[in-house]
């Protein structure tokens, strides 16, 4: 038997609780057709719509969780109800998504069953003994790793693999589940949440958009285009070190290893080469747009997209583009 | 007055492209050096905040190899007072023993008179990316675990803590002593003064032995994945380009 | 990915400063079809130049080196990218006092604008600095930081621009193709890279720390060491908030703890040349994607940088200890070092591959004008023959060797170093044959080049008995520091009796052939088409007139000559005289095959016609010839040559023999007299009483025959390297003389009498300086005692208005003015004008 927890969100099932299913079908085939349960926490909108895509999704049987103790997040007694369905269905592998909250609660899991825990699995090599390959390096290596344990613990790392329907689904059957809690176990439970609150737009680390410039501004009069895209987009400048150097803009405005480091949306680096000390203040931008006229300019190479030109005459040209869409 | 207990580890400062050991058993970090982790760097800035509101103090801990006193002495520079430095091959440890050795190192520092009302850690190791010695540290002492927070604070004997959740902004009021696992983004990290390296220089780090023998990490080996292409996308040259420009911030949803 | 041209001109390899500089001159010059190629990206390709601490102090012991700085930071002014910040060099102890007084003697040598000041004046221009802890100042108002990434961009945009150049970054090179022409010689045929490969009749490597692991591709050795140096930025500091620009606080070279602090914006940027010296391997250093920040900033190693972090907050603790003052940056950065503190330049022996590394900012824009007009005339203006990629022996090419000398010399890169001060690593390379007797008869070693030569010995410490004051003690320490009287005793006993030197350092090469003697006609500016057994002193010009070299030549048969030439220079003159053969003409080295044992003095005819039955008369051994006699059953080339004044011969034997030969000389010579001498002698006092010019003091690329005052009445009608500059050279008045000049009185201020070493400005009586012809300051270029005048004696260029005997002049020692007279304005010997001794 395989246990997945699958996580809800805005009364749905979360995505990566659904890749993690298609995981878990890979393995329960490789296992010669171990029956996949699904556990959720909390109250679902519509148990019809939710037996039905968990069935299609390979579930046989789903175990809804409630009580007054699962209505908000605590790791400790939620880990503790998959404990009791674990023992209850005799699950050889407990898995959920490789989410915060996935791993979190795994992890309290594993240190409860003294068991060891992989998070955020890629792929398994094999069953006997059970491997599997998971990101470690935050992504950017993978080990193998032995999981000789029972049950076997392990988080899905999201987008490692696609949720896929089966050919011949049939809705899951729906059981209720009323663990008991014991008090230590909500101890650390979420006591309130609330929607977060619009970013101050000219504070660089919280910008969702900052268009940058560099040594090409030419001097200290050069960032008008720029501070006037900045101002279109409800963005913020920041610049390179170079810049506050020369004391052309102020030293909050630097974005870089001595400067900010920034995680805005988009990032529009403008006439900014890309020196190594300046990425490491950028690079985790989600999207970064570079304009700048030698193409082979590591910034050009590294960004998402690119404009080959001369800011001073490709900036002027967006925001009139932009004042004419309006 | 609170006392926080900050676990660190001694990780590569991975930059660009990753190079692994020959045996395959670890990452190697000749050209890139060794660091604290971003989301331990929070929970040190997170401590010794607590420490300077509250006229406590904190206090590192690390289990690892000799030169991790590297580390040690780095975050002492922050503003820590003191630290302990259990050595050990990281090869040879997985979390289940880190957690262990860290829980053992607490209990005896508090018998011995220590009370570490909060222990932070990191909420995942920078290249082991576990997610998971924090909670086994609070089961070993049989204490509340928060995961996965941004800010703490500390008022009454009670320790109130946020961060992201799956619909919002959470927060959690745990009672102490408690543990707390630390993602970055709440506290912008201080870097280290000229004064605070040479009061670093002054501290004598505590060495311990394992206290009990590893289990192991499990790991078979490290493997890397095949180099990205550069995928970068011309929209175009010169004025001209302008157009798909704003294409893509309405695509982007960042035009207003 | 664009590919690289499939053919050019000249390929430079390395787009840092030095890369950058030599396309821009190389354009400048008229080169067209040049091809660049960096393996990291455009403008910071992420060498030594992408995180370069970028200021510049102009003033340096080194007169080629101060040359190209200023050479430089004209280039810099002039691009645009210099700011002048004016910089202090700090004294925390009087021994940095001493050595700041003996740089002001380089600063007024040199003509560059300083002062010694009082901590005081530091503090008005540097508020933060705490004055108790230093005791004086150097200030140098010229001092600036330069902008070497904008710098290299603009030089190589403006060669693109013309034209002349291709620049292609993000390549690798992968290979040198080298082709083997018949007659053995090498040539530079294409340059092989990840994107393609380029045929090149030129190829320069220009790559700082990676150029060893690029010239072992073509097995060319650039003995070059990747070592690390500490910098850490420290901001923002309140007190520099509000200061505009890069830099507006004077550079502070606080010399005592080998550190410095710069100002960087808000920053300060604390640098340390005081940790243990952290070397590393050209194959080693990680590539741009690997590396944390570029391939040269290594992580930090803060243990290594604690003790400099603390001498720093002393100097400025109310700015680097200010509040928000953090260490946001701090890197092991690495730089190119060198076994003997000069770049590596120029032609390798592989023709047509060239070299430019191993240079530092402030060097940069210089050495690529320099290497660019090599490339083009033959020759620079400026003369960087000690830069000379040629220079090294076998020996120094071992990566080995320039590990334990760049090991022994990175602490000294702000360190007092004396003119004479000898390494102390990787010693004993080269041992001549009499090695053992000299060391028994307590041989102090000097190292020339490799080989171990006795500076003086011990066992003549009885002399200094016999000789008293005449061996002109010196009293004070700096001034007798790897200094002897016994040399100057030795000195009075060859002028006695006899001495026998130890000269197995002379680098010796035969030239033979039918083209044998073209090939030395056309290198030596003296007549060389001689009767056989004829023996010549000669110097070697460049293209333009400039000295190469100076050195013998024998014609030992119609058809082989016999080149005998300084170690030090030896492996330069080599390459020069092979690089001028003819067809049917070969090069044959003997360095390590022959010995030279000199032997002068009176007594020398006396001695050697003890040992040998051969006709020693005059008549039958006359001056400047040569010819093999037998000493015993040893056959010995003897040659009547004498560089030190006195009767006398140089006995070439081979290394079999020589150790028989020397014991030989001394135990015959001994009722007479005669002593082993050490090259104090022969290189200093011996010489500098009979007014010899050496190369590389005296005589270098800058230097003419008419200057130097060795013109002869005629001038061959042979064609030579040279000729034509020489023939006009004598045709128009020189721009400066060069003189022997004597100390009149030795006694300072503090009542010791101090003895000059070289390099001190000559300036007027009252202490004004002198210009030549040239724009330069008169300097002296060799300074020493003359045992037998009782004088302490000084070379030195003068303008020709004051080179006239009798001038009363000054030299400035230490800040200290001591009058001098010209002696001789021409190459009149002080000592035996008229040679009589040497008949």
């Amino acid at each position: 038997m395989i246990l997945v927890w699958v996580e809800t969100e805005a009364g749905g099932l979360s995505e990566i609780s659904l890749e993690t299913l298609a995981f878990a079908r890979s393995l329960a085939e490789a296992g010669g057709g171990i029956a996949i349960r699904a556990v959720l926490f909390g109250e679902v909108e519509d148990h019809e719509a939710a037996s039905r895509e968990l069935g299609a999704h390979g579930v046989g049987e789903v175990r809804q969780v409630v009580g007054e103790a699962f209505t908000s997040y605590a790791a400790a007694a939620w880990a503790a109800a998959l404990q009791e369905l674990r023992a209850s269905t005799g699950s050889v592998v407990v898995t959920a998504a490789g989410s915060q909250r996935g791993n979190e609660v795994l992890a309290h899991l594993a240190a409860r069953l003294d068991v060891p825990m992989a998070a955020n699995v890629v792929s398994f090599d094999g069953l006997a003994p059970f491997v599997v390959t998971r990101q470690v390096v935050g992504g950017a290596a993978f080990e193998e790793m032995r999981l000789d344990r029972r049950p076997a613990l392990f988080t899905v790392a999201g987008h490692s693999w696609t949720a896929v329907e089966v050919s011949d689904p049939a809705p899951a059957t729906w059981v209720e589940e009323r663990p008991e809690v014991a008090p230590a176990d909500l101890l650390a439970r979420v006591v309130a949440t609330r929607t977060k609150a619009a970013d101050g737009a000219d504070d660089l680390k919280t910008a969702k958009v900052v268009v940058g410039a560099g040594r090409g501004a030419g001097g200290p009069d050069g960032f008008g285009a720029v501070a006037e895209l900045a101002e279109l987009l409800g963005g913020t400048v920041g610049v390179s070190r170079v810049v506050t150097s020369l004391g052309w803009r102020p030293h909050h405005e630097q974005v870089g290893q001595t400067g900010s480091r920034i995680a805005p949306d988009l990032y529009i680096p403008c006439g900014i080469s890309g020196a190594i000390q300046h990425w490491a203040g950028c690079a985790s931008s989600k999207t970064i747009l570079a304009i700048n006229t030698d193409p082979e300019a590591p910034m050009m190479t590294k960004a998402t997209y690119a404009v080959i030109g001369d800011m001073h005459e490709v900036v002027p040209a967006i925001v009139d583009e932009l004042r004419a869409r309006r | 007055m609170v006392d926080v207990l900050v676990c660190i580890k001694r990780v590569p400062d991975v930059g660009g492209q990753v190079l692994l050991t020959a045996d395959e058993q670890a990452v190697d970090g000749r050209y890139v050096g060794f660091t604290v982790s971003n989301h331990e760097n929070s929970a040190v800035e997170l401590a010794i905040r607590i420490a300077e509101a509250t006229g406590g103090t904190v206090t590192l801990l690390t289990v690892g190899p000799a030169e991790a006193a590297e580390q040690l002495r780095a975050t002492l520079a922050l503003g820590a007072h003191a630290a302990i430095h259990v050595e050990a091959d990281p090869a040879a440890l997985g979390p289940a023993d880190i957690a262990r050795e860290i829980a053992t190192v607490v209990t005896e520092k508090e018998a011995a008179g220590a009370d570490y009302d909060l222990i932070l850690l990191g909420n995942d190791a920078a290249d082991t990316g576990d997610f998971q010695v924090g909670i086994r540290v609070a089961y070993a002492l049989d204490r509340p675990v928060v995961g996965g927070v941004s800010a703490v604070e500390v008022a009454d004997g009670s320790l109130t803590a946020t961060g992201a959740g799956t619909d919002g902004e959470v927060s959690y009021a745990v009672p102490l002593p408690a543990v707390a696992t630390v993602l970055e983004g709440g506290a912008e990290p201080r870097y280290p003064t000229l004064k605070g390296r040479m009061a670093a220089k002054k501290v004598e780090i505590e060495t311990r032995q394992l206290a009990g023998a590893p289990s192991g990490a499990q790991r078979v080996r490290l493997t890397l994945p095949p180099p990205a292409p550069s995928t970068v996308e011309v929209l175009g040259e010169g004025p001209e380009a302008a157009g798909a420009v704003v294409d893509l911030f309405e695509r982007l949803g960042v035009a207003r | 990915m664009p590919d690289v041209p499939a053919s050019a001109k000249c390929v430079v390899i390395g787009a840092g400063i030095v890369g950058n500089s030599l396309v821009h001159h190389l354009a400048r010059l008229g080169w067209t079809e040049i091809v660049q190629i960096d393996q990291g990206p455009l403008p910071n390709p992420g060498g030594s130049t992408g995180h370069a601490s970028n200021f510049i102090f102009p003033v340096d012991h080194s007169r080629e080196i101060t040359d190209l700085t200023l050479d430089s930071v004209r280039q810099y002014r002039e691009l645009g990218v210099f700011t002048e910040s004016g910089g202090f060099e700090i004294a925390r102890t009087p021994e940095r006092m001493e050595e700041l007084r003996r740089r002001m003697s380089s600063a007024r040598a040199w003509g560059i604008e300083a002062s010694l000041v009082e901590p005081a004046f530091v503090q008005e221009l540097v508020p933060f600095i705490e004055t108790d802890q230093f005791i004086g100042a150097f200030w140098t108002p010229s001092v600036g930081v330069v902008d070497s990434l904008r710098a290299g961009t603009i030089m190589r945009e403006g060669a693109v621009a013309q034209g002349a150049l291709t620049t292609v970054p993000n390549v690798e090179v992968l290979g040198l193709d080298v082709e083997e022409l018949p007659g053995g010689e090498r040539r530079i045929r294409r340059v092989r890279t990840d994107r393609g490969d380029i045929e090149a009749d030129y190829v320069v490597i220009a790559c700082g720390v990676w150029s060893p692991k690029i010239g072992d591709m073509a097995g060319v050795s650039i003995p070059l060491t990747p070592a690390v140096h500490q910098m850490i930025s420290v901001g923002p500091i309140p007190q520099l908030a509000g200061s505009a620009g890069e830099i507006s606080v004077p550079i502070i070279r606080d010399m005592d703890t080998f550190c410095y602090e710069r100002q960087h914006g808000a920053d300060m940027e604390v640098g340390s040349y005081a940790h243990r010296a952290i070397l590393h391997e050209p194959e080693e250093i990680p590539r741009l994607d690997q590396a944390k920040l570029s391939p040269t900033e290594l992580p930090f190693t803060d243990d290594d940088f604690d003790l400099q972090l603390e001498q720093a907050l002393e100097l400025m603790p109310e700015a680097l200890g200010a509040d928000g003052a953090e260490m946001r940056y701090a890197i092991n950065g690495l730089l190119s070092l060198t076994c003997d503190g000069s770049p590596i330049l120029g032609e390798s022996h592989v023709k047509g591959l060239w070299t430019a590394a191993a240079v530092w900012i402030k060097e940069g824009p210089g050495v690529g004008r320099a290497v660019a007009e090599w490339m083009t005339h033959g020759q620079s203006e400026i003369d960087v023959s000690a830069s000379d990629i040629a220079r090294f022996h076998p020996h120094q090419m071992r990566r080995e060797h320039t590990r334990l000398r760049t090991g022994e010399s990175f602490i000294k890169t702000y360190g007092i170093v004396h003119p004479a001060e000898q390494y102390e690593s990787d010693r004993d390379q080269r041992l001549s044959p009499m090695h053992e007797a000299q060391r028994k008869a307590g041989a102090v070693f000097f190292e020339a080049v490799g080989w171990e030569r006795p500076q003086w010995y011990g066992s003549n410490a009885d002399l200094l008995e016999e000789y008293g004051d005449r061996v002109l003690p010196r009293e004070h320490e700096w001034d007798s520091r790897w200094w002897s009287p016994i040399v100057n005793a030795e000195h009075l006993r060859m002028r006695e009796a006899a001495g026998v030197i130890d000269l197995t350092a002379f680098a010796i090469f035969d030239i033979t052939g039918p083209g044998a003697l073209a090939s030395v006609q056309r290198t030596c500016v003296a007549q060389c088409d001689v009767a056989v057994g004829k023996v010549i002193y000669t110097p070697v010009l460049d293209h333009k007139g400039g000295f190469r070299s100076d050195l013998t030549v024998m014609r030992l048969a119609d058809q082989h000559f016999r080149v005998v030439t300084g170690g030090a220079h030896g492996m330069a003159d080599k390459k020069w005289f092979a690089d001028l053969l003819v067809d049917g003409a070969e090069l044959t080295d003997l360095t390590d095959r022959i010995s030279t044992i000199g032997l002068w003095g009176p007594q020398a005819r006396a001695i050697l016609g003890e040992l040998s039955s051969d006709d020693l008369s005059d008549d039958g051994f006359g001056f400047l010839t040569c010819r093999e006699i037998q000493v015993g059953d040893i056959t010995v080339l003897a040659s009547r040559i004498s560089y030190v004044g006195d009767l006398g011969w140089e006995l070439y034997v081979s290394f079999d023999d020589a150790a028989a030969l020397w014991d030989r000389l001394l135990a015959t010579g001994e009722p007479y007299g005669a002593r082993p001498v050490g090259i104090g002698v022969y290189a200093t006092t011996g010489r500098i009483e009979k007014g010899y010019r050496a190369f590389g003091y005296e005589l270098d690329g800058e230097r003419t025959i008419v200057e130097a005052g060795m013109q002869r009445p005629k001038v061959k009608a042979a064609d030579f390297v040279g000729k034509a500059a020489y023939l006009e050279q004598r045709e128009t008045e020189p721009a400066a003389v060069l003189c022997t000049l004597q100390v009149e009185d030795h006694t300072s201020a503090a009542g010791i009498r101090r003895y000059m070493l070289g390099g001190e400005p000559i300036l007027t009586r009252a202490g004004e300086p002198l210009t030549d012809g040239h724009g330069h300051h008169p300097y002296v270029t060799s300074a020493g005692s003359a045992p037998s005048l009782g004088r302490h004696l000084l070379l030195a260029y003068l303008p020709p208005d004051r080179a006239r005997v009798g001038t009363e002049l000054a030299v400035s020692y230490m800040e200290e003015l001591y009058p001098v007279t010209v002696i001789c304005a021409d190459a009149t010997a002080p000592f035996d004008p008229e040679n009589a001794r040497i008949r």
